[in-house]
């Protein structure tokens, strides 16, 4: 596979795609450059809690595309893949931070947990009161003493925009928390991949899918999941993915829930509404009831074709949360 | 004796500590060694994790380089080896960044403000750095990660201090033993780090950190012989 990319140097793609997002935003984003990171342009907020996030570039419009009213103060991009390094995310850290505290949304990988702990200490020393909740929504990957843990994906998105409204609102730290935690507890995802992306700076697919397979469980930078197996029809693959889903948490009847169809980047729309239309059928046969939905790609992994289901269990509070304003330039209503 | 006894015994006899001079040596090569070895420790990563370990190790090392231009002449090599732990942090990213920078944090602290190192303050600077890393990222020997090489190279060079070897011979004992645990560990099931969501398929590839540590210690044990 020849890597064909609308880039111009490897070494400038996060830093150029930084820029263009800057220019194209600025009635809803403000960026610092050296060190990068892209907040909410009327950022920091007297009294209102402040919320970070961040990870390897790579994953758009996760973070920088949530930075806004209702949603994120800041997002840090690192380098494709990679976490940002602790400077960064202190810098952002010190820059939203209203005198409420701040909290720091990490999904779980180490890269991003070990950066973002180190950020959190040198904050802390700082005299800012920073919180950090960890995302861990994929249940393709067994949460045991002998894994890194579930790793944070898709659900991240939910956390955020859930999260966001809280602290819009005017929750206290501990209340922001409390609600990103209940978030994450509540939601589960899990993802498949047809073909794999190709990192700039690599130059070759992260991984090697032969025509006719697939790999179920994927994670958001190619990293494999549970078992690779042959293409099937689409709501064979669904039903796959929603099952352990469905199992884990576990979803019964009578819940009401958010359906969320994540594209990892190289799937078309058309193909994540037959996904979202088969998982809504499988969640109706079991009892449970669809209540709020989001299809489109927001989490995802460069060109990587494929797609997430999260299901999260909403209660009247999330609900209202989630119906609550946001704009930013990924999630837009109410406003 | 045999070829391999002369050179041991030249080891042991020469050079009793290590000042300023070598920290510097042993980063710069580690530097180049770690540029050469950038695409390979990519190919590594890209086996079992996401293929850009050799990337932020080059990055990180290349942003050290430049900093140990014009050092004071008081600068001692505790001091060095800060300096390298706070460039790591601010550059490499990923787990490598926290982990690595951790290290050299801890070992400067442990050799204080030492003008030259002996072989016993050679074997507190590695100890601290195994054991910042297993604290920062509570990793145990056998999981599959770089403490599979710095434990070993690390109980290596206190045996061989213990058994009254000299500088040089400590350092080169730590490498050959860090290549080994690094080798040693290929056949296990990764429990930290992103190789762990790969379960069985992890088995028979080495880990990235385990190979960067590798380098950096048979780096330092080649500079250690270098006349000025």
């Amino acid at each position: 596979m020849v890597m064909k990319k609308l880039i111009n140097d490897p070494k400038n793609v996060v830093n150029e795609a930084v820029a263009g997002f800057e220019s194209a935003h600025a009635d809803i984003v403000r960026v610092s450059h050296d060190p990068i990171f892209i907040a909410r342009i009327d950022a920091p907020i007297q009294g209102k809690v402040g919320i970070v996030s961040g990870g390897g570039s790579g994953h758009e419009p996760l973070h920088g595309g949530f930075v806004g009213y209702g949603m994120l103060d800041a997002a840090v991009p690192g380098p494709v893949f990679t976490s940002p390094t602790p400077d960064p995310i202190m810098a952002a850290t010190q820059a939203v931070n209203g005198g409420a505290g701040v909290l720091h949304i990490v999904k779980n990988y180490t890269g991003d947990v070990l950066n973002f702990e180190t950020a959190a200490d040198l904050a802390s020393a700082e005299g800012i009161d920073v919180r950090t909740v960890i995302i861990n929504d994929d249940v393709a990957v067994k949460d045991s003493l002998y894994t890194a843990g579930r790793r944070g994906v898709a659900g991240t998105v939910l956390v955020e925009k859930i999260t966001g409204a809280a602290a819009e609102r005017g929750d206290d730290l501990d209340g922001v928390v409390a609600v990103a935690e209940k978030v994450n507890s509540r939601v589960r995802t899990m993802g498949v991949a047809l073909s794999p992306c190709v990192v700039p700076h690599a130059g070759e697919p992260s991984f090697v899918l032969a025509d006719d397979e697939i790999e179920i469980g994927i994670g958001i930078h190619g990293e494999p999941g549970r078992e690779r197996i042959k293409l099937q029809p689409a709501d064979a693959i669904v039903d796959r993915l929603l099952g352990p889903i469905l199992e884990d948490l576990p979803f019964v009847s009578g819940d009401e829930v958010l359906l969320f169809v994540n594209g990892m980047g190289g799937t078309p729309q058309i193909e994540l509404y037959i996904v979202f239309r088969r998982a809504a059928e499988v969640l109706k046969e079991r009892g449970i009831t669809v209540t709020r939905s989001l299809v489109g790609n927001y989490t995802t992994s460069l060109e990587m074709a494929g797609a997430s289901i999260s299901v999260l269990k909403l209660d009247d509070e999330l609900t209202s949360l989630w119906d609550a304003p946001v704009q930013t330039v990924g999630l837009r209503w109410g406003r | 004796m045999t070829p391999n006894e002369q050179f041991d015994a030249a080891l042991t006899d020469e050079v009793p500590t290590l000042d300023t001079a070598w920290t510097v040596r042993w980063i710069r090569r580690s530097a180049e060694v770690l540029a050469t070895n950038r695409a390979a420790l990519n190919t590594l990563d890209r086996d079992i994790g996401d293929g850009d370990h050799g990337e932020n190790m080059d990055r990180g090392f290349q942003a050290v380089l430049p900093k140990l231009e014009g050092l004071a002449d008081e600068t001692t090599p505790g001091a060095v080896l800060k300096l390298v732990a706070t460039t790591l942090i601010s550059t490499v990213g990923g787990a490598a960044g926290p982990l690595y920078g951790t290290a050299f944090l801890k070992a400067a602290g442990a050799v204080g403000s030492a003008e030259s190192l002996d072989a016993a303050a050679l074997v507190a600077l590695m100890t601290a750095a195994r054991d910042g890393i297993v604290l920062r990222g509570k990793a145990e020997e056998g999981d599959k990660t770089m403490i599979d090489a710095w434990s070993p190279a690390v109980n290596a060079a206190a045996s061989a201090q213990a058994a009254g070897s000299g500088v040089a011979a400590v350092l080169h004992a730590a490498a050959d033993a860090a290549e080994q645990g690094a080798q040693a560990a290929e056949p296990l099931v990764a429990r930290k780090g992103r190789a762990s969501y790969l379960g069985e398929r992890a088995i028979g590839h080495r880990d990235p950190g385990s190979q960067s540590t590798a380098l950096l210690l048979r780096a330092g044990a080649d500079v250690a012989l270098v006349a000025e």
